[in-house]
């Protein structure tokens, strides 16, 4: 394990694709730093909720914009920031996708995926920002 | 995009076996090409039985939920039949929690839901 902590900012383009080298980046460091294979899929399929998020309902797409990723990890915990350039959302706002209602719309569950996934996930007020940890050790 | 395949496809009597080629199914580009050529067997078939394998599957995103969510509300618009198999370990939990555990028909292995095809 690395015993010295790993941070790092990384900015994205408001391109899909650019979710792939952010990901990578963020799995290289957890692991170096012991988490293990299902804290990385747990971690993964986070940050690649968060950051399409970011992507297409923040950003919307566009080029000007751009996606913020800021990461600390140490040999307890990962903590991520994910923050784009858009409007903000409310997350309460969200409908829940596990009511009977909403069961076959397509669409809502990658927040829902986040919040089970992670250890802990919150929003930033103006709904820019969510930052999420995972605690080692913590299934 | 690439032009190749991202299915493995096999006709077993009347049910249509799909095995997916990629370990991840993650980013959107993939998953809209995967839910395309789902929907071109469910085009070709006048009742379509299908059966997705996701023995291969390491990794899976709420999009790739959806995508299966759409295709399944296609097989039905045909009264077909949709079954999962080979759903394990973290992958069954991203069912779970979003309770997509109760919309599919999912069996531990591609024999036992090729068995329950009606």
């Amino acid at each position: 394990m690395a015993p010295v902590p790993a941070e790092d900012r990384l900015v994205l383009e408001s391109r899909l694709q650019e979710i792939a080298r952010a990901e990578e980046t963020v799995l290289a460091a957890a692991a170096d730093h012991g988490f293990d294979e299902s804290e990385c899929f747990a971690i993964r399929l986070s940050l690649e909720e968060a950051l399409t998020n970011a992507i297409k309902h923040g950003n919307r797409f566009q080029q000007d914009k751009r996606v913020e990723l800021t990461y600390r990890v140490d040999n307890e915990r990962l903590e991520i920031t994910v923050t784009d350039q858009g409007g903000g959302f409310t997350p309460n706002q969200v409908p829940d996708p596990t009511l009977d209602e909403n069961l076959e719309r397509p669409s809502g569950r990658g927040i829902m995926l986040m919040r089970a996934f992670m250890t802990e996930v919150a929003f930033s007020a103006d709904g820019q920002s969510v930052t999420m940890i995972k605690q080692r050790g913590f299934h | 995009m690439s032009n190749s395949s991202r299915l493995m496809v096999q006709q077993q009597d009347e049910v249509t076996i799909v095995d997916f080629l990629d370990r991840s199914i993650l980013d959107e580009g993939s998953i809209q090409q995967i839910g395309d050529e789902v929907q071109e067997l469910i085009n070709r078939a006048a009742v379509p039985k299908l059966l997705i394998n996701f023995e291969n599957v390491d990794h899976l995103s709420s999009a790739a939920l959806g995508m299966l969510i759409t295709i399944n509300n296609r097989v039905r618009a045909k009264d077909g039949q949709l079954k999962l198999a080979n759903i394990s370990g973290q992958i069954f939990e991203v069912f779970s929690i979003t309770k997509l555990d109760k919309l599919f028909q999912i069996h531990e292995t591609v024999e036992q839901a090729r068995a329950k095809f009606k």
